[in-house]
């Protein structure tokens, strides 16, 4: 059984050089890891400037995108044939095209930003330069993931991103809790990571090639097995989880907040986490043909929207509340693409809207937390508006954007993966509308208890005393980058849906939006919406600015069942610990009393045996050689019998 | 070039240089030094040349030589490469110079402590001067010669024994010669000589230049890599000869040849026989597990140059046997006992995992590791599929390449602390960075990561795995998992936290010179992630040649594409 592939148009003119895109990072990252300390000085410029000189890139290739005709924009570049063996042909290549040009857009972008910001952020590090060249690093990486023309280049885009992640996770790595903050999430990515790698290899099995262009003209051809591609599919989604912090992987995101926390606004806006997103939707051609597989991503996208609302509820830390907020939003967006068609785009545009949101947060609270000396407890804060304007705003308007205030970002893309949710009709269509349109209310709970309780309402700190705080507004490298992205976080959202200007630019990927019969007229649908968020808004209200709020949290007794719950994520670390780290423990120190007892005692048992010798260590050494030399003896005389056996006979 | 004796040189040279070495008096430790490093330096240019000289695509075995040496019983002076040699070739020149330079100061001491008088040690330093060694063919009658050692009288009356930095040389050089011999010999006899006598130097190694301070230990280690290779040699031996008879039977006269041997069509029982006879002592040397007890033992006691000698290359030579003298001799025979082969590497994937995550030894972790990767390996060679097969063999040269320099920072972190004990670190990323960014490296190749060598082989041999037997392979996957713990784990405990022994607080970082010993391997590891194309296309046509002669074939996907081979659209 044959098909046609996808037809991807040649490399030419400015896509020729997409490699620039990935090389320019790179070549930052190896030039501040292998100049060393005599780049101290400088290193933050170069990463700064290996960044936006991808991004300059990038928005040539976009310039040069939009002058092409809509046939001709998925360009495909062969670079070089990275494992070639026999049928197994694997080639290191590009592919430009809509989607990953706006993936491009959003990492070099908002990556850039993010450069600058930390130019001032981690000014009194030490180790300023080394930050930058992980950042580089991440970037690099996360290029290779959206920019790779098959699923192996992929993979290694993806566990690079892992590598990356780790570094700067890490980063201050002489604090115990970072050091394993980093590997409990390599370890968890690596369990995504299997599902993605067996998906490969099945991949091969099956059309025997991993490039998109023939697995997927196979996918549409409707040539694989409905097993095997739901199984595809399934084994993708594991790999999405890990990377995007999607239950049941999502334990390792929220312990991830031990890294620096331009690395947080990294790792949740411009990279890693919306790699999951990014693999689903590029994999469209497969998740099309099966109803069972995009089943299973909107259940996990619906779950892990509620379960990082409800413990972004109860956390105190500023960037644990936004990191549980980031679970939830990517939530939205697994929801929107298991959706299928209907939702691909919508995903996409959420995602990008909650790149410049999310970006803008976590630098925000980076702003926050380093006016704070370090304090990370939003019981500390309360009336910082007063002290830090520009923070303030900017941040206000990530917030606003977040809870989907009419106009802003949040407000039309959320707002679209609702409607695209009732709509997809019947009784799984109410539910996961409902689940969607509760998780806009209490991620305006939430978000608005970590706006007032931070900006407003009586400080909870003083300035004088021991423990004295004197805030202050941030340098401009930091500012700078926060305003560009409040500024993004307010518009981005309307010009996505502007005349349809999204979906009609992701439609060559992603499909035809099918714009369904409606469940309930937008209109209605949008102010049942903001009904919703304005009591979410108001309870937050309430709670946190009405009445005075309690410097430290009540303890674990004072409080629900479900707070505690909360609290404690769920028990998601519990229950890790109990099923997998427990028992692995134990089978380890169970093994390695084994090998030492059993298998090795058995075997010098019957060694002692063998050579006659006792157990003491002298008698052997001194034996041995003798005896190795009767047996080699022993050896030839018997060789010679046999091979006058064999001769005279 | 093809009629230069490109592998009798490689042989040679190291050989002739190790009588010289050995020859040298203490006093001129740095000279003989020297000698060697430049004599490998050598070997490494050679093979480097001899690999252009090499035609990947031209059928059998190249740079062949062919001498009658025990005519009566056609035993022959036989030696030529196939791809799968040859890259083993390779790895062995590199790995050498490697550890020469890398075990540079390591004896030093003993002689220089002496001051003027270090003429006057004592001559029974540990080990017989270096004329009874054994050398590239010499046979039985110099094992025999070869004076029991006496390192245990020198440890009673010295606490730390000195050690003959010549000697040391000479060994290495021998074993360099050895493994050339092993890698490169047609004959089955010959084959089975240099098997052997690379046990001899490595015995030495472990048994004389082991931790000063652990001197039972160290003898426990080395008598017991001798006895359990010995166990492999003697049932190896008793298989080589019914690999004689059987060729009497079937030819006009007894050959060891291998090109002939591959020719016979033995009988399944007999087969069976025979594969059990080199199956077990390729097993005990590669290790798989259940026979691995000896390598924790023996990487744990040997020198750092000597594990890494002993886990990068002695052990390949096992893996080396399974695919040139298992599978192709005993094709029935292999098809009956692959599932056994294959469960024993799956466990030993598993089993060599969960064990390095609980050691406390660094040595003893990086051993166990290996026994993971011998695991993955054994299971590409078994699949039968040229995908699993040529990522097995690339993972050998690999896996030399990543132990090899895990092996290598443990050595440097030795040489700083004095002990190989986890819980003496901690916290080093901050006092030595450069060391810390190098384990990272090593580590990162281990456990397979994308853009390290390892990654290439580890897939290939899923992926290979996969097209053969779904459900295996993807157990297999799943260790992948287990190395990121044992190696992510390792580098939590030394290098991450805040630094918990003083002792470590002015730790000074890479030198030059062990800057110039890993830089060459992490080049290698990061440019075969990128660009492995240059050693597969060896690799792969020579396996898939065996595969083939055996009469197997990748099998087809059900759907397979129309488009070029990889989609390049």
């Amino acid at each position: 059984m044959t098909h046609t592939p996808v037809h991807y148009a040649a490399a030419s003119g400015a896509f020729s050089v997409s490699w620039l895109l990935i090389l320019l990072p790179l070549a930052g990252a190896a030039v501040l890891l292998l100049g060393g300390r005599r780049t101290d000085r400088f290193g933050h410029l170069i990463g700064t400037l290996a960044a936006a000189a991808s991004f300059v890139v990038g928005v040539v290739l976009f310039a040069a995108m939009l002058g092409r005709s809509g046939d001709d924009r998925a360009v495909s570049q062969h670079l070089f044939s990275w494992i070639p063996v026999n049928g197994f042909q694997v080639d290191v290549g590009l592919l430009v095209d809509q989607l990953s040009i706006v993936f491009v857009l959003l990492i070099t972008g908002v990556g850039t930003l993010i450069h600058i910001y930390s130019i001032g952020y981690m000014a009194h590090d030490p180790a300023r330069r080394k930050f930058f060249a992980y950042m580089n690093l991440f970037l690099a990486s996360m290029l290779l993931l959206v920019l790779g023309n098959n699923f192996l280049s992929l993979y290694a885009g993806w566990e690079l991103v892992g590598l990356s992640s780790y570094l700067l996770i890490k980063f201050w790595e002489d604090r115990p809790a970072a050091a394993t903050a980093a590997n409990k999430a390599f370890y968890m990515n690596r369990v995504g990571d299997v599902g993605l790698a067996i998906a490969i290899m099945l991949m091969f099995a099956t059309v025997g090639s991993t490039s998109y262009a023939d697995v997927f003209g196979a996918a549409a051809a409707n040539v694989i097995g409905y097993g095997t591609i739901s199984a595809i599919a399934l084994l993708l989604l594991l790999g999405a989880c890990g990377k995007s912090g999607q239950f049941p992987l999502q334990a390792w995101l929220p312990d991830a907040m031990e890294g620096p926390t331009p690395i947080s606004a990294l790792i949740h806006a411009a990279t890693m986490v919306t790699a999951g997103v990014y693999l689903i939707v590029r994999s469209a051609p497969i998740f099309n043909e099966t109803q069972a597989a995009r089943t299973v991503v909107v259940v996990i996208g619906a779950i892990t929207i509620l379960l990082g609302c409800v413990i972004g509820c109860a956390y105190d830390d500023i960037k644990k509340v936004l990191a549980y907020s980031t679970v939830s939003q990517i939530g939205y967006m697994f929801l929107a693409v298991g959706l299928g068609p209907a939702g691909y785009a919508i995903g996409i545009m959420h995602l990008l809207a909650h790149g410049f949101f999310k970006a803008g947060l976590f630098l925000g609270a980076g702003s926050v937390i380093h006016a704070m000396d370090d304090d990370q407890d939003l019981r500390h804060y309360g009336g910082l508006w007063r002290y830090m304007p520009v923070t303030w705003a900017t941040f206000g308007l990530g917030f606003l954007a977040i809870i989907g205030f009419p106009g802003l970002s949040g407000f039309f893309t959320k707002d679209r993966i609702i409607e695209t949710a009732f709509d997809k009709g019947g009784t799984s269509g109410y539910l996961l509308g409902a689940v969607a349109l509760l998780g806009a209310g209490i991620t305006a709970f939430y978000m608005s208890r970590l706006f007032l309780m931070t900006f407003h309402g009586r400080p909870r700190w003083s300035s004088e005393g021991e423990d004295a705080r004197h805030p202050h507004e941030s340098p401009p490298t930091m500012t700078g980058p926060m305003i560009v992205l409040a500024v993004g976080s307010t518009f981005a959202g309307g010009l996505f849906v502007l005349g349809h200007s999204m979906q009609d630019w992701l439609e060559p990927v992603a499909g035809e939006g099918v714009e369904g019969v409606h469940t309930f007229s937008p209109i209605v649908l949008t102010a049942l919406t903001l009904v919703v968020v304005a009591g979410g808004f108001a309870a937050a209200w309430l709670r946190y600015q009405a009445r005075p709020v309690e410097a430290t949290a009540r303890p674990d007794t004072e409080v629900t069942l479900v707070t505690v719950a909360a609290r404690h994520d769920l028990f998601a670390n519990t229950v890790n610990e109990t099923i997998a780290m427990r028992p692995g423990q134990f089978l380890t120190r169970f093994l390695v009393w084994l090998d030492l007892v059993g298998v090795d005692g058995l075997v010098r048992g019957s060694a002692a045996g063998i050579g006659g010798l006792s157990g003491r260590m002298r008698r052997l050494q001194t034996g041995f050689v003798r005896s190795y030399a009767l047996s080699m003896l022993g050896g030839a005389v018997l060789m010679v019998g046999a091979l006058l056996l064999v001769w005279g006979g | 070039m093809n009629s230069v004796p490109w592998l009798t040189i490689l042989l040679v040279i190291p050989a002739l240089a190790a009588v010289v070495v050995a020859a040298f008096p203490r006093r001129l430790a740095t000279q003989a030094k020297q000698l060697t490093l430049a004599v490998t330096l050598a070997v490494l240019v050679l093979a480097v040349l001899a690999t252009f000289a090499y035609h990947p695509n031209r059928a059998g075995f190249q740079f062949s030589q062919h001498y009658d040496w025990i005519s009566t019983f056609g035993i022959s002076y036989a030696v030529g490469v196939d791809g799968i040699s040859l890259v083993l070739i390779l790895l062995t020149a590199l790995l050498v110079p490697v550890v020469v330079l890398s075990s540079w100061d390591e004896f030093d001491g003993d002689p220089q402590d002496e001051g003027p008088a270090g003429g006057a040690l004592p001559e029974d330093g540990g080990l017989p001067a270096g004329g009874g060694l054994p050398e590239s063919g010499g046979g039985t009658a110099v094992l025999v010669a070869t004076p029991p050692v006496r390192v245990e009288a020198v440890a009673q009356a010295v606490p730390v024994p000195r050690r003959s930095v010549p000697v040391f040389c000479a060994l290495l050089l021998v074993l360099e010669a050895g493994l050339v011999g092993v890698f490169a010999a047609t004959d089955v006899f010959l084959f089975y000589v240099f098997f052997e006598a690379i046990l001899i130097p490595m015995y030495f190694l472990i048994g004389s230049f082991g931790p000063a301070q652990q001197q039972a230990q160290r003898s426990y280690a080395a008598v017991k890599f001798l006895i359990y290779s010995l166990l492999g040699g003697l049932l190896m031996l008793a298989a080589v000869i019914g690999l004689y008879v059987v060729s009497a039977e079937h030819l006009a006269h007894g050959t060891f040849d291998f090109a002939s041997l591959r020719q016979l069509d033995i009988t399944p029982g007999v087969q069976k026989l025979l594969f059990a006879g080199f199956f077990i002592a390729f097993a005990i040397k590669a290790p798989l597990f259940p026979f691995h007890t000896w390598l924790p033992d023996a990487g744990a006691q040997a020198p750092v140059g000597g594990a890494v000698l002993l886990v990068g290359l002695l052990d390949k030579v096992g893996t080396f046997g399974l695919i040139r003298y298992c599978i192709p001799l005993f094709p029935d025979a292999s098809d009956y006992f692959a599932p056994v082969v294959l469960a024993l590497a799956v466990i030993g994937i598993f089993y060599g995992a969960l064990l390095a995550i609980g050691q406390r030894d660094m040595k003893r972790l990086v051993s166990y590791t290996s026994l993971a990767h011998f695991g993955f390996i054994a299971l590409g060679l078994f699949a039968f599929t040229s995908q699993a097969g040529t990522g097995a063999v690339l993972y050998m040269v690999n896996h030399g390449l990543s132990t090899g320099l895990l092996f290598l920072v443990v050595g440097f972190l030795i040489a700083r602390r004095g002990t190989a004990d986890i819980g003496a670190y901690g916290g080093l990323a901050k006092v030595t960075p450069v060391l810390a960014g190098v384990m990272l490296i090593a580590g990162l190749s281990s456990l397979a990561l994308p853009g390290t060598n390892s990654f290439v082989s580890e897939f290939l041999v899923l992926v290979g795995t996969f097209t053969y037997n779904k459900a295996l392979a993807i157990v297999a996957t799943t260790g992948i998992v287990l190395a990121a713990i044992y190696v992510l784990y390792l580098y939590q405990r030394t290098m991450t936290g805040p630094i918990t022994h003083e002792a470590n607080r002015n730790l000074p970082d890479l030198s030059w010179r062990e800057k110039a010993v890993v830089a060459p391997m992490i080049a290698l590891i990061i440019g075969l992630g990128v660009y492995p194309k240059p050693l597969l296309d060896i690799i792969r046509p020579s396996v898939t040649a065996t595969y083939t002669d055996v009469g197997r074939s990748d099998p087809a996907p059900p759907h397979p594409v129309t488009s070029q081979p990889g989609g390049r659209s």
